[in-house]
């Protein structure tokens, strides 16, 4: 259970590695709707185990090799520092690789235990991080000039084409889950190697040694993370590096497996040494840091006009600032654990320990963790001969010098970077503030706007509704003109029919006065004339402008054009005016043409626009 | 492989071999595109069907084509009884080219085949079922309004509809050419945009002798006829159309 729990942190840093690279194996795939997830996550697990399991001990031998972290709470921080790094670097949105924060953090270990760094070992992986995007990128090429080559002359029909690269899609991606296990599984599992010695388990087909349990366990993890969260980074940053057509992600993902397999194939390695050749480094590189080098390598083959240089920066950048970072944390959480929690972390502090065991020659030995390098000083100076005594007190106060000097510079770095946080964070929070308040003034700037347009709205409704309501009582007005006019015109012509069948000469006279009244109440019509007058006044500004635009209409056609404005129909407003509605026709026309309107537009129309 | 509705219900030979036999031959429309169960794989098996489909349709539509061709022939060599056969053919093969479209719309969506290009293959067969459509549609414009063709005019008509078909003949191949070898179908449009360009020519020397030279006419059958010079035109107008399309779509295939 406590190896369960010390193991915790590299199942994490597993988990995380799942969850972030599987993207880089299957993202273009599932991203295009060429692979199901369900299909890419059970494929991609299934290989990244196996290749964990079977070709695994290649790279994790090499950073065996980088620090030979010996105990299990060693083990733990290592990992733990290289997850928060891992964490937090992404968090950041800086370029970050878990191979590069391992072996940063296994360095921190080296310093801590004064553990000297194999500079050789330290020059290959460092020489391998740079030749695996550059390998990526050759590879890419010619895989891309392979593909090109062998479309052109198979002719393949677009759609037999498209259920090919989905096989290909799913071998490829097969293979650099594998690729991925293989290489990748050291980061994870590495540091646990020397630190967990687990017995050999009989399977009966084959055994599992405890270092292939350990990447077993390792895979598993890798798979949860693809399992859980990789679909989510696939939709959401899966693709942000660079949009792949199905065909350059085969290209793309192709090479970064054979980098990847190249860089963790101890048989490949072996097969190079027997025909003279130097052997392959077997060293874990980063997968994304692979895409990005094949990426670019096909960018420069097509012309280079589409590559964000800028890329390659941010990858030196994580060469550099990736194992700093961790090297610090795992320094500063080693002297934590070492010092607060009272744990061995290995190396030079555990030998001096049991030195230390030795010259009290007391059975004490079984007590290692109560015994820290501080408290063992004053045992030396009473229990040791003087010579070994002073050595081994000058080395201790090196070392004390070298781990206060070593506290202080990871203080300085991780304040630094907490300053850098903050900083970040705050020009976050006063953009936020920025956007947020601009966001308030243009909300206020709407509401304003809406509410004058509702305004103008309802008072143009207003307007509107008592132009009706003018417009109706003109209409009335003129209506009921009409209406008399047409009952007393039709009464005088009753009269005059009366008048021819009547022979007394009194009642013809009787009846002449009664047509004459009528007559008269006909052309002097006081209705008319108040109508008439409304008509005027409700009309100014058009008559103005009638009077602006044509200088020669007369007071008639202005009469005429008004009612025309009230729609109209020619007998009606004959009758109104009292005059027969050919007269109207007439007067029309004569308006007609001092207006000059065209033909084709009727004059009611150009009235009631004018 | 295929199913065989209830005209060839009672073949003898085995009905894949049959279906096969029948493509390019004008009666492929007698296979559905139903598929029978297959021990092949799902997605090769599907891959196989839409392949199969699309040959199936173009060789359709461009059967559809050279139907309208013959019937409008046929109307203007009054042969009624070749006209009515040609419509009710052409409403067949129409309605056989929508049939297999549904088919092949519905595979490509429902198996995700080809999910990147999946709308442009579909713009591009909607494009090709234009043509038939608009055949189909003309050769009953001749059938509903049936216009009066002065003998001077007949042969210049024979001429338009041949330009019109050939423009429309030319860019089929150009269509099956995209799925194999897009590189090579701009080479194949240039007869394409010959023949729209040579419809457009003999369309307008039609409505210039109409208005100019032709006295004997009334206005309304002059204008008549011109709509008919313009409905002709429609099929190399949609051709080209779907010509510009091929060449675009094979350029961004070749990216």
């Amino acid at each position: 259970m406590i190896i369960l729990f010390y193991l915790s942190s590299g199942l994490f840093l597993g988990w995380s590695l799942g969850a972030n690279d599987a993207a880089n194996v299957f993202g273009t795939a599932v991203g295009t709707r060429m692979i199901r997830f369900k299909t890419a996550a059970i494929t991609a697990s299934i290989f990244v185990i196996l290749g964990a399991v079977i070709q695994g001990a290649g790279a994790s031998h090499t950073l065996g090799k980088l620090g030979s972290v010996s105990t299990l709470a060693a083990a733990f921080t290592v990992a733990l520092a290289a997850a928060l790094t891992v964490y937090w670097m992404t968090r950041m949105r800086l370029p970050i690789s878990t191979s590069q924060a391992i072996v940063g953090a296994i360095i921190g270990w080296n310093f801590y235990t004064d553990n000297p760094t194999d500079l050789t070992v330290l020059s290959k992986i460092v020489t391998t991080w740079i030749s695996g995007p550059i390998l990526g990128g050759i590879f890419a090429v010619l895989l891309f000039l392979l593909i090109k080559k062998f479309t052109k002359v198979t002719k393949i029909h677009l759609l037999y084409r498209d259920s090919y690269i989905r096989y290909g899609l799913l071998a490829v991606g097969a293979f650099g889950a594998y690729s991925l296990g293989a290489n990748n599984i050291a980061n994870v599992m590495g540091v646990f190697v020397s630190a967990i010695d687990l017995p050999t388990i009989n399977l009966g087909i084959m055994e599992l040694t405890g270092a292939e349990q350990l990447f077993l366990l390792g895979g598993v993890a890798i798979a949860v993370g693809i399992i859980t969260y990789s679909k989510h980074v696939m939709e959401t940053v899966g693709n942000t590096l660079m949009p792949l057509t199905p065909e350059a992600a085969i290209v793309v993902v192709l090479s970064q497996a054979i980098v990847l397999f190249i860089f963790s194939s101890q048989g490949l390695s072996n097969a190079f040494q027997s025909i003279g050749l130097p052997p392959i480094p077997l060293v874990p590189v980063s997968s994304s840091q692979v895409v990005i080098g094949s990426i670019i390598g096909i960018g420069l083959y097509k012309g280079g006009k589409e590559i964000k240089y800028n890329i390659l920066g941010s990858i030196s950048l994580g060469w550099i600032a990736t194992p700093l970072v961790a090297g610090v944390i795992a320094f500063f959480m080693l002297f934590f654990v070492n010092n607060v929690f009272q744990k061995d972390v290995g190396g030079d502090r555990r030998i001096e320990q049991k030195e230390v065991v030795t010259y009290k020659g007391q059975d004490v030995a079984s007590d290692e963790a109560t015994i820290l390098i501080d408290s063992s000083e004053s045992n030396y100076s009473t229990n040791i001969p003087d010579k070994r005594g002073a050595a081994n007190k000058e080395k201790a106060s090196n070392r004390s010098v070298y781990a206060l000097v070593g506290l202080l510079l990871s203080l300085l770095i991780i304040s630094a970077l907490f300053y850098l946080l903050y900083k970040e964070k705050k020009k976050i929070r006063h953009l936020k503030r920025r956007s947020k308040s601009a966001e308030e003034k243009y909300r206020l700037k709407m509401d304003n706007l809406e509410k004058s347009y509702k305004d103008k709205i309802h008072h143009q409704l207003d307007l509107g509704k008592e132009l009706k309501f003018r417009q109706n009582e003109m209409v009335t007005m003129a209506m009921s003109i009409i209406h008399k006019n047409e009952f007393l015109s039709s009464l005088k012509e009753e009269i005059i029919k009366i008048k021819a069948g009547v022979k007394d000469h009194e009642t013809r006279m009787g009846l002449n006065k009664l047509s004459l009244m009528i007559t008269q109440d006909l052309s002097i019509d006081r209705d008319r004339e108040k109508f008439q007058m409304h008509i005027s006044e409700q009309n100014s500004n058009f008559i103005h402008r009638l009077t602006e635009s044509f200088p020669k209409m007369t007071d008639n056609e202005k009469r005429l054009a008004s009612l025309l404005r009230l729609n109209l129909s020619s007998k009606e407003i004959a009758s109104i005016l009292n005059i027969s509605p050919k007269s109207v026709e007439m007067n029309r026309y004569r308006l007609r043409k001092k207006l000059k309107i065209d033909p084709k537009v009727p004059l009611s129309d150009f009235i009631r626009n004018f | 492989m295929y199913e065989i509705t209830p005209p060839l219900q009672n073949a003898v030979l085995p009905l894949h071999k049959l279906c096969l036999e029948l493509r390019g031959s004008g009666f492929a429309y007698f296979c559905t595109s139903k598929p029978i169960r297959s021990n092949m794989s799902l997605l090769y098996k599907n891959v196989k069907q839409l392949v199969f489909d699309i040959d199936n349709f173009i060789d359709t539509v461009e059967q559809g084509v050279l139907v309208f061709k013959e019937g409008v022939i046929n109307y203007l060599n009054d042969e009624k009884a070749s006209f009515a056969d040609k419509i009710e053919r052409i409403d067949r093969l129409e309605a056989s080219a929508d049939k297999l479209q549904r088919a092949i719309d519905d595979n490509f969506y429902r198996h995700s085949i080809l999910p990147q290009n999946v709308s442009d293959i579909e713009s591009m067969l909607d494009k090709i079922d234009e043509i038939i459509d608009i055949s189909k549609d003309n050769l009953y414009q001749f059938d509903d309004e049936l216009p009066f063709f002065p003998k001077e005019l007949t042969s210049d008509y024979i001429r338009l509809v041949d330009a019109s078909v050939e423009a429309a003949l030319s860019v089929f191949p150009a269509a099956r050419t995209f799925f194999r070898e897009p590189a090579k179908v701009r080479d194949m449009l240039v007869k394409v945009y010959f023949y729209e360009k040579e419809t457009d020519k003999i369309a307008r020397n039609i409505k210039r002798k109409l208005f100019h030279d032709i006295k004997d006419l009334r206005l309304s059958q002059k204008i008549h006829l011109r709509y008919f010079a313009l409905h002709l035109e429609t099929v190399s107008d949609r051709a080209e159309s779907l010509a510009d399309l091929l060449s675009i779509l094979a350029l961004k295939m070749s990216i």
